[in-house]
């Protein structure tokens, strides 16, 4: 009897101790207190590289065509860690191991009041000077008149689908919302909460009793009807994609027909030879991004991300990268570099009225996005909710 | 080492045994010391971390974790439907893929080890074994392949093929799991003594009802043991299912999709297979699985 | 045989479909290495052997199968020792908790792999601050790792008893004399076929490496993760795959006939 108790006193003190230790423990940040920003230093200048560069990007954004210039330009070796979802990228710059990120507009906010980002200082940017003005102290990249990231680059979310399956041009979100009954089985969605605001914008378009003004800003109720419309999309739904490649490769299998998806997608599948795919802005408009190059707090090789982050808008670098992604260059100069001289001009890159127009990703909060309240629903009750959609 | 015997000898070789051997308790202090505190202190206490971590939250804007105790998230798991669902699911899943693969490891592991030849048994062992070693990845990948709309199964039955959903997954991780499941029933085979087999048929038994009645009872406690394996790592499985399951979600991907951003809440749910697996496998400490794995 | 005919075949047939449904999705894979095509449409479209010289170049896969070995030995050498001291102080030590130490050491198997993921990330990250490294992925595969050497190492134990030791002490040996000269020649087998294992069963890992790897490091199979959709990796994927299969049943034969009878082959 006193033997079994004695060894598991052992385990138990352990157990105890590891539990204090726990307890002890610091978190990073840690504050409660709303919407007070972090105060974290801004380089002053830029010194030599270090040699090495960790950074979180969209698919697409660090292929080698640009980045092996830059690695033999500026002596800093790329590692490039693909994010799938913005919550993945805040995530992964939460863990400290990377020395920046291109942010969408749910993530960069996040960012930046949780301390994960550090201002930047535009004037060691020399390529930051001829980007898109309307680019520039934007909601989504800079607090209190200080900038917070570089622009990249901004584009929508399209609607795609398999001309070979799928007869007609589409050009209304119905055809994967009250309508894709039609293609039961083949309908594919991004698989992030955020998409519960795609479903949003069609209810903005075709419910307006619903009174919903922003598809970020939803009421419980609003939120609801968004939900109900999405559950009821799942029915048809063959499966959600993030990874990128999984989209091209279920397109490609005929796993699914139509649905969002990005410029990159439709080109990399048109880029193979094993199907073919359109793809269109509807009528109802669309969900988009507007990217942020932004640099870790405690970047370990802050030299080398400024060195990228001027880069990548220089007028060569951001053409190609916009060309190969399909969305709009934040560098105006890049219009000039383009392969097809059209392409600023189909893309609207320069145009400040039409790139009002997309309703970039931002991060929902209680205090309604558009300013119309405090009676909005918040991120993480369309977390829960976007995993009852998916049932 | 001298011819000379040792206890003439006057050296300090075997002095630390002459320490040790009359102090038993010390020894195994020792012995057991490393790897209960490799256990206790390193795994059981990162599990410990991670329930108290249940009781935090996070803050709703930057999702940084806030140190402040509430059981909210345990109500928000007992409340919202979607985590019983889920959890329900996972475990229909897992007992569907366990009967699934008792089923076929049965008869494999009989053949195996009774019918076999001697020298045929150590291949067959080889072969089911070897699959284990080709990535895990790969064979639910190979598997997305097979079922593909346009891939092996649609071309043999002219269309017709399960598609990407739960079937594919109960049949993927049956598939996976498999090895797991023979491996130690064939062990429980082995260990039944040859003799009750004539035995039984003496007293007029045919194979079913010596199946029933004799064998079945003497590897129930292996396929037990197999089972431990199926239900916790179907409990566990989030890639399998993402790679074949179309859009469905088991618990663990419930629990992966929350970690990124909420990792207290995803902590509450975690709870879920966490219990279900220390329930199974004390209900089948009793079988006497735990001997036979 | 005491077996009725029928009864024999039905066993025979059942086998042989248990086995063909363990393998036709590995002669896919096999298949796919050599598929001209890189979406895998079936039937293949052409025969062709670039993805073997592709894979052999890529240096994602050879760092990845690098990275795989290092956790693989750091593991298997951690299990191997904590292994063999509880399972000696379990088969030669009669002491209450005897069952409990059996149970804790199944514990990280047995758990679901993501619950041991989140665990360990947690315990590194927010309460040790230990930055993930090569290490941290080492110290995941090694505790589920203790189980496979403990079992295989027990079990031997079990079957050969304790008088040859007891002999041993007799004859004047000191502890580690019997250790070295009785003990360990008796494990070998024992051992051998539990690191074999263990390695095996490290080397695949993916659900806790994905949770404890660093950023820089991919081992074999978080590189595979990565590439598995993509068009042009996946038949490289294949391919190592493919090579994986078939090296493998050089060790799965070598712990088979240390381990003399295949039921001391245990997880």
């Amino acid at each position: 009897m006193k033997r079994s108790l004695r060894s598991l006193r052992k385990p138990a003190a352990l157990l105890a101790a590891g539990a204090l230790l726990a307890a002890c423990a610091s978190s990073g940040g840690g504050d409660s207190s709303k919407r007070k920003l972090p105060d974290v230093p801004m380089a002053k200048s830029v010194g030599a590289g270090e040699g090495e560069l960790n950074i979180i990007v969209w698919a697409g954004y660090a292929e080698k065509d640009w980045v092996k210039p830059f690695e033999q330009q500026s002596g800093c070796k790329v590692n490039a860690k693909l994010g799938n979802t913005s919550d993945q990228m805040v995530s992964l710059m939460k863990s400290g191991q990377y020395d920046g990120v291109s942010a969408s507009g749910d993530a960069s906010l996040r960012l930046i009041y949780g301390g994960n980002v550090a201002p930047v200082n535009t004037k060691l940017v020399p390529n930051y000077a001829t980007v898109s003005d309307f680019l520039k102290n934007g909601d989504w990249n800079s607090v209190d008149g200080k900038m917070y990231g570089i622009p990249h680059g901004w584009g929508a979310n399209v609607l795609m689908w398999n001309p070979a399956k799928v007869s007609g041009e589409l050009d209304s979100w119905g055809a994967v919302f009250d309508k894709s009954s039609q293609y039961a089985g083949k309908v594919t969605a991004y698989d992030s909460p955020i998409y519960i605001a795609d479903a949003a914008l069609y209810l903005m378009k075709t419910k307006p009793d619903l009174k919903i003004k922003d598809p970020y800003s939803l009421t419980e109720k609003q939120l609801d009807a968004a939900v109900s419309l999405l559950k009821e999309q799942n029915k048809n739904v063959s499966e959600y994609w993030a990874d990128y490649t999984k989209e091209v490769q279920a397109f490609e299998s005929g796993t699914s027909e139509v649905g969002t998806s990005w410029q990159v997608i439709a080109n990399t599948i048109n880029g193979g030879k094993k199907a073919k795919v359109k793809t269109a802005l509807p009528k109802e408009g669309a969900t988009g991004w507007s990217d942020t190059w932004m640099i870790a707090a405690k970047a370990k090789h802050p030299n080398c991300m400024y060195k990228w982050m001027d880069y990548i808008i220089s007028p060569k670098a951001n053409a190609q990268v916009a060309e190969f992604f399909g969305e709009a260059p934040s560098q105006t100069k890049a219009c000039d570099m383009t392969s097809d001289k059209t392409f600023c001009d189909s893309y609207h890159a320069l145009d400040a009225d039409y790139a009002k127009q997309i309703h970039y990703w931002t991060t929902p909060q209680k205090q309604c996005v558009d300013g119309s309240g405090d009676n909005c629903t918040d991120y993480s009750t369309w977390v829960t909710k976007w995993q009852e959609v998916k049932g | 080492m001298s011819s000379a015997p040792v206890g003439e000898r006057p050296d300090r070789r075997g002095a630390v045994s002459a320490y040790f051997a009359p102090r038993r308790r010390t020894r195994l202090s020792l012995l057991l010391g490393l790897p209960m505190l490799w256990l206790v202190v390193v795994y059981l206490g990162a599990i410990a971390a991670l329930m108290l971590s249940a009781f935090w939250s996070v803050d709703s804007f930057t999702e940084n974790v806030v140190h402040t105790y509430s059981t909210a998230n345990f109500h928000t798991v007992l409340t919202e439907s979607i985590y019983r669902t889920v959890g329900v699911r996972t475990i229909v899943v897992a007992l569907a893929v366990t009967v699934i693969d008792a089923l076929i490891a049965f008869p494999m592991a009989f053949y195996m080890s009774v019918v076999a030849s001697p020298r045929a048994r150590r291949l067959l062992v080889v072969a089911v074994l070897t699959p284990l070693w080709a990535s895990y990845l790969v064979k639910a990948y190979a598997w997305r392949t097979l079922l593909a709309p346009d891939g092996p199964l649609s071309w043999l039955t002219n269309g017709h093929t399960p598609g990407y959903g739960e079937a594919a997954t109960v049949i993927t991780l049956a598939y996976l799991w498999l090895p797991y499941m023979v491996i130690p029933v064939y062990a429980g085979f082995e260990k039944v003594p040859r003799s009750l087999f004539e035995a039984s048929a003496d007293l007029g038994g045919n194979a079913g009802r010596t199946i029933r009645s004799v064998i079945l009872p003497l590897v129930f406690p292996a396929i037990a043991a197999g089972s431990i394996f199926t239900v916790s790592l179907t409990l566990g499985d989030y890639i399998a299912v993402s790679i074949v399951g179309g859009k469905t979600q088991l618990i663990a991907n419930v629990i992966s999709d929350q970690v990124t951003l909420n990792q207290p809440l995803a902590a509450t749910v975690s709870l879920i297979p966490l219990i279900a697996i220390v329930l199974y496998l004390m209900a089948m400490r009793r079988t006497g699985a735990l001997e036979n794995v | 045989m005491f077996l009725s005919a029928r009864t024999r075949l039905v066993l025979r047939v059942t086998t042989i479909l248990g086995f063909a449904f363990l393998y036709v999705p590995l002669i896919i894979v096999v298949l796919n290495a050599f598929d001209e095509s890189r979406t895998f449409a079936f039937p293949p479209s052409g025969f062709t052997t670039k993805w073997w010289h592709l894979a052999l170049d890529n240096d994602g896969a050879r760092e990845g199968l690098v990275n795989s070995v290092k956790a693989g030995l750091g593991a298997t050498a951690i299990a191997l020792l904590l292994g063999t001291m509880a399972a000696f102080a379990v088969q030669r030590y009669r002491f209450f908790g005897h069952s409990t130490v059996s149970f804790l050491v199944i514990l990280p198997i047995a758990l679901p792999g993501i619950v041991t993921g989140i665990a360990l990330q947690n315990a590194f990250h927010s309460v040790l601050s230990i930055a993930p490294s090569i290490w941290t992925i080492i110290i995941g595969h090694a505790t589920f790792c203790v189980v496979i050497v403990f079992n295989n190492v027990q079990a031997r134990l079990r079957r050969s008893g304790s008088s040859l030791e007891q002999a041993s002490a007799d004859l004047g040996a000191t502890g580690w004399q019997t250790f070295r000269y009785v003990k360990l020649p008796n494990l070998r087998g024992a051992f051998v076929a539990a690191a074999l294992l263990a390695f095996g069963l490290s080397f695949d890992e993916i659900v806790v490496t994905n949770f404890t790897a660093p950023a820089a490091i991919q081992t074999l199979p978080l590189w595979i993760f990565g590439n598995l959709f993509r068009p042009n990796q996946a038949p490289i994927v294949n391919v190592v795959a493919a090579v994986l299969i078939v090296l493998a049943v050089v060790p799965v034969w070598l712990a088979q006939r240390l381990t003399e009878d295949a039921a001391g082959s245990r997880f």
